[in-house]
């Protein structure tokens, strides 16, 4: 009998049976329901099979009658209960033919076991039966057999004895030799592919895959029930012999087994490609037989006009397995294919069916897959995205998505990088008006992997526009994207801001802790662009409603660097706390937190802000609030600034040290959320090298502001300073703030303000520089045993001063020491002063000057007494007359002893005197410094250091620190403008030394080159390395 | 491919086809969160979406989806066709065929899809050579001289 007759019987018994079925499956009828309206609207027949099927489902007579039976089953009202009521009736029913005393007979059994596979598949769980369908397993009849299969297939259970069971009766099939039985159980083995099943069989398949007398369908069957097996557990599979043959099986001449073949090798040969790499040349050659065949060559193989094209897409990837093969002639013959595969896309289409241009389209992108896998053709790789560019405007929603996608790898490439970014505007263009928001996301990805330096504004711009109308589920992303372009592509870190401030201000839902974080981190790192970050905050804050993240990032940037716009009165501190306090209420206990730890900082800052701010804290909403963390803040808080002095206010509320450079947390954010590879483009750092310096990232858990506790070693008693003190900071300065001003460093000759303070101290007088001396000290030196040795810091504190005259010397948290200095010809005069930051007497307060070594006969320093009791916030000075007696390498040091609180303190530092004090700077002419020059030709007299810059290499910042170290600078000297050449005399009372220099800074190697040349061997090397420290 | 399944507009699932081993449960979590992906999109959407760490590309015909969750580097398109071979493979098959063919003849939906595909992979993309397949299968069956279907037993039979 024909088949179509066997189908129309089956029909007709499916209208009985679903008849009988649907008084129980009620959710069936539903569907029945929708499939209705169509048949009414429709009510027309359709001619047999036509291949236009594929837009409606329901036309024929058939159908129609099913669905109003259907219909009318449904119509009936059962409801849900009663459904379930029939099935629990009809397993109930089930469940005793099975465990009746008659047996079954295979025909029953088959039935029973199908109704049961039914009821599973509607949604219901099905708990026995798998005994009897394993029996018919070991039936001889075909259609037992089968059913059998299906229920394992579906009703997998990984019941052991069950699995031993099955075993044994697919191996009776394989053994059958029937072929047909042989496949059934193949499609088993695939279909469970469970380890057990493996261990029974991965040996057997490989020998049925080879058989030379296996059946094309069972060789299918095989290679990929072993694929199967193989991807469970590769473990398994034992490689040998056979692999070799497995190999020829893609020149097959049944195109089938070749589909099923290269499928398996595809997956060996990733772990194997030593045993596989034959497969190369024969893909290569089966490949270009497809692509050069006519389109009806290759008969039942052709989709619509598209020779083979699962088999083409297969062999593509197969070929990805591998670099471009060494083999000239392979290597030509598949450059043929490509080629052909780009030409045909440019070639009218054979039909307009969807089907023809997806089938062809599919082979193409494997190509460019290919193409972009070897990158190392320039000419496809360009060809491959000038494709891919016409795609991006197709009318196929599809193809534009593909693009897309493929383009972000293009972008990678170093041969289509620039060729990609010329669809930039298209891409911008896909992101504003795509309908389908997976669309959407594939254009920015691409812009994201596109952008470079040269069109980062532009993205981060567009992205930016963009997030603003973005699908809530990218949106996330999106910001992390823009976060990470922004900060890598950075060119001005005042865009940077810009840029972040913006994404809270469109997004600041979506922006994540990792990005706030990430701008506080960049901002506290770079100096340059902090005043920027606290301006554009505070204007940010100033909008009526503004996000809760940017409350937490103005409040920290505020805390830490408001003094920096406190000047202007549109922003002065107490401006800046009520906008900042104005946003309390409305924000989490976590943004309430941070926000009192800027509020205690603003304290330091701003001491004119504390009796408002002690208010707030006092406030019963803070200090006996529900929540711990809040109230813990607001007590602790209260009571240091209450409590703890300016100083130790200062010290404890300091400006945060910068972070770690580390990994940018967004960085790995984003590779989480979007696996490893994502991302890849931007860490291989490939198209800016340059960057990763600056832009490399920071990484750390900003804990908000350090919250302060006061232990007892904050607070405590501590001679030592605290770690490499900064700069003072405005607050903790105020002490001596009036009486310096901390300007850059200034030379300390010609008509400067410095004169005006020279003259106004010198005594009125004897006018002679030996009178200045003739004030004997009055206390004798002590002995070196006496004073310990200087405290680690006290070179890097004397190298400060190598090239300026004022500044605070030393501040720990008891004492700060502030100097002035004044120095002409051999001699000089320094003031210092020492301030006592706490609010009690220091007592037997002994500052004395030291020579160590032979520097009594080089330097003589004379001081003055200066008062034994200092008081609580008062500040001494000291009065020091110097003399250069000859040329001296060591300074003198400066030993400083008191009693605080009746603890002895001691503390030695180096009085900021070098040789370099006593500079007469020189001008001359270049004929004049060459000769010069010339003349300090000694190799003794020379000394010379090639060194890595410190500092950033400012021509002018260079300049001022040569001035201040005091030699002349002079101009036209150096055929080089980027070098500097000075000259200066050293002026001792026993002789004069001639100093020549010259510094040549390689901006580019971010080094510099100084030369010394004295007339004194040992000046010319302390001079050297004194200057050498201070670029 | 990891898994295919074909379900209806008001999210009935009529085929599932695993071809990666997970619980049950897990089963049933992915199929209702994909479902509510996939009916959620309009018609013109394009075809294709990122679903977990899966592509899921997928295809309406009538009132019926085909979805099949392929991995990160095989190919849409043909995957994409590939649904359309296996709709056509069902249309030869059953002649015209319709949503409730799939759910009452689900033996042979599978049947045919496990001669078209299996493993995941594609087994035979030659429509006669999978057709003829099944209709030997058929053969097979009448030659069991038993009715030919569980179905032919018709009412009485529940």
């Amino acid at each position: 009998m024909s088949s179509a007759l066997g189908i129309l019987s089956s029909r007709t018994a499916v209208f009985r049976w679903g008849l009988e079925l649907t008084s129980f499956l009620s959710r069936l009828g539903k569907t029945w329901l929708s499939v209705r309206p169509r048949m009414e609207s429709g009510g027309r027949q359709h001619a047999g099979r036509s291949t236009s099927f594929s837009a409606d489902f329901v036309k024929s007579g058939t159908a129609q009658r099913r669905s109003r039976t259907g219909t009318r089953a449904f119509g009936d009202g059962k409801s849900k209960e009663a459904e379930i009521k029939r099935i629990n009736k009809e397993l109930a029913n089930i469940r005793s033919k099975f465990k009746g005393d008659k047996a079954l007979d295979g025909y029953s059994k088959k039935k029973y076991v199908c109704k049961l596979l039914f009821i599973f598949l509607l949604g219901h769980d099905i708990d026995f039966g798998h005994m009897e369908a394993v029996n018919l397993l070991s039936s001889n009849k075909y259609t037992e057999k089968q059913i059998g299969y299906l229920f394992i297939s579906v009703l997998v259970n990984s019941n052991s004895e069950l699995i031993r069971l099955i075993n044994n009766a697919i191996k009776n099939d394989l053994a059958s030799r029937n072929p047909t039985f042989m496949c059934l159980a193949l499609h088993c083995i695939a279909n469970v592919g469970s380890r057990e099943m493996g261990e029974a069989f991965a040996a057997d398949i490989p020998r049925i895959l080879v058989a030379g007398d296996s059946m094309d369908s069972v060789k299918q069957s095989a290679a990929l029930c072993l694929l199967r097996l193989y991807k469970a557990s590769p473990d398994l599979v034992p490689m040998g012999e056979w692999t070799a043959r497995v190999v020829h099986l893609l020149n097959d001449q049944h195109m089938g087994v070749v589909t099923a073949a290269v499928s398996l090798i595809t997956c060996l040969c990733k772990k194997n490609p030593d045993d596989f790499k034959t497969c190369v040349s024969l893909a290569v050659s089966r490949l270009s037989r497809i692509v050069s065949s006519a389109s009806t060559d290759l008969q039942d193989y052709t989709y619509y006009f598209v020779p083979a094209p699962w088999l083409s897409v297969k062999l593509l990837r197969l070929l990805q397995c591998y670099p471009p093969p060494e083999d000239a002639a392979v290597r030509g013959r598949l450059v043929e294919c490509l080629e052909t595969v780009l030409n045909k896309a440019q070639e009218p289409p054979k039909s307009k069916k969807v089907q023809h241009s997806n089938a062809r389209n599919a082979a193409l992108l494997e190509s460019i897959s290919l193409i972009m896998h070897y990158d190392s053709e320039p000419n496809l790789l360009v060809r491959a995205c000038n494709q891919l560019g016409q795609f991006l405007q197709h009318r196929e929603t599809n193809l534009r998505y593909l693009a897309l996608e493929s383009m972000c790898t293009l972008a990678s490439s170093e041969f289509s990088h620039e060729a990609v970014k010329t669809h930039i505007d298209t891409v911008i263009n896909a992101l504003k008006t795509e309908r389908d928001v997976s669309v959407r996301q594939r254009a920015a990805d691409l812009l994201y992997a596109m952008c470079d330096r040269s069109n980062a504004k532009q993205i981060v711009s567009e992205m930016l526009r963009y997030l603003e109308t973005a699908d809530y589920a990218i949106r996330e992303e999106i910001v992390l994207k823009v976060a990470i372009l922004a900060e890598k592509y950075a060119v001005d870190y005042s865009w940077y801001v810009d840029t972040i401030l913006n994404l809270i201000r469109i997004a600041g839902d979506y922006v994540s802790e990792e990005v706030w974080y990430r701008v506080l981190q960049i901002v506290t790192n770079r100096d340059d662009v902090q005043g920027y970050a606290a301006k554009t905050v505070f204007e940010a804050l100033q909008a009526p409603a503004c996000h809760e993240n940017m409350v937490k990032v103005g409040g920290y940037i505020l805390g830490e660097f408001g003094n920096l716009i406190a000047g202007d009165p549109r922003s002065s501190p107490p401006v800046q706390f009520s906008l900042l306090h104005s946003k309390f209420h409305l924000c989490s206990v976590a943004t309430r937190a941070l926000l009192l730890s800027t509020y205690i900082k603003f304290i330091n800052l701003f001491p004119e802000t504390k009796a408002t701010i002690q208010g707030v804290l006092r406030a019963g909403a803070q200090l006996r609030n529900a929540d711990v963390e809040l109230q813990q803040r607001a007590v602790e808080y209260l009571t240091l600034s209450s409590v703890a002095s300016t100083d130790v206010l200062a010290t404890v509320l300091e400006e945060m040290p910068p972070f770690p450079e580390r990994e940018s947390s967004i960085l790995a954010k984003l590779k989480r959320k979007k696996g490893p590879g994502a991302g890849s483009a931007l860490e291989d750092g490939r198209r800016d090298p340059s960057s990763s310096d600056i832009n490399g990232g920071v990484e750390a858990t900003p804990s908000a502001v350090s919250t302060p506790s006061p232990s007892a070693d904050l607070l405590g008693l501590r001679a030592a300073p605290p770690p490499a003190a900064p700069p003072a900071p405005a607050g903790a300065g105020s002490l001596l703030v009036d009486v310096f001003s901390d300007g850059p460093a200034q030379p300390s000759l010609g008509p400067t303000p410095e004169e005006a303070f020279l003259s106004e101290l010198e005594p009125p007088a004897p006018e002679s520089p030996m009178a200045l001396l003739a004030d004997p000290a009055p206390a004798a030196d002590p002995g070196p045993e006496d004073i310990g040795p200087p405290i680690p810091e006290a070179d890097e504190l004397l190298n400060k001063f190598v090239c300026k005259n004022n500044g605070v010397l030393f501040e720990n948290q008891l004492l700060q020491i502030g100097v002035k200095s004044e120095f002409r010809q051999n001699l000089g005069r320094m003031y210092l002063f020492y301030g006592n930051k706490t609010s009690v007497q220091f007592q037997s307060f002994s500052p004395t000057v030291i020579h160590p070594g032979d520097l009594q006969t080089q330097l003589a320093v004379q001081t003055k007494r200066v008062a034994a009791q200092v008081d609580g916030g008062a500040q001494v000075q000291q009065v020091l007359n110097i003399e250069c007696l000859r040329d001296f390498l060591t300074p003198p040091l400066l030993s400083v002893r008191f009693r605080y609180g009746g603890a002895p303190q001691s503390l030695t530092l180096k009085l900021p005197v070098t040789i370099n004090k006593f500079f007469q700077p020189t001008e001359m002419a270049a004929q004049d410094f060459f000769q010069r020059w010339k003349q300090l030709s000694l190799p003794l007299q020379e000394a010379q250091k090639i060194f890595k810059a410190n500092h950033p290499m400012d021509a002018e910042v260079t300049k001022a620190k040569l001035l201040g170290f005091g030699s002349a600078l002079l101009d036209n000297v150096d055929p080089n403008p980027e070098n500097f050449v000075g000259a200066g005399i050293i002026q001792t009372k026993a002789l004069q030394v001639g100093c020549l220099l010259r510094l040549e800074p390689n901006a580019q190697a971010q080094m510099y080159r100084l030369t010394l040349r004295t007339s004194k061997e040992p000046v010319s090397r302390h001079l050297c390395e004194l200057l050498a420290q201070q670029f | 491919m990891r898994f295919m399944l074909l379900f209806s507009r008001q999210g009935k699932l009529r085929l599932q086809k695993w071809y990666l081993a997970t619980s049950d449960k897990e089963r049933k979590k992915m199929v209702r969160e994909l479902m509510q992906v996939v009916l959620a999109r309009k018609p013109k959407m394009c075809s294709f979406l990122e679903w977990r760490d899966l592509k899921v590309v997928y295809k309406r015909y009538a009132s019926l989806y085909f979805c099949c969750a392929i991995e990160g580097q095989d190919n849409e398109l043909i995957t994409l066709e590939l649904i359309h071979r296996y709709v056509e493979l069902l249309d030869k098959y059953f002649g015209s065929v319709c949503e409730l063919d799939i759910i009452f003849n689900f033996e042979k939906a599978y049947f045919i899809l496990d001669e078209f595909l299996m493993g995941g992979d594609v087994q035979d993309t030659s429509k006669k050579s999978v057709l003829k397949a099944i209709e030997q299968a058929d053969l097979l069956q009448e030659e069991d001289e038993s009715p030919r279907s569980v179905r032919d037993l018709g009412p009485q039979g529940l």
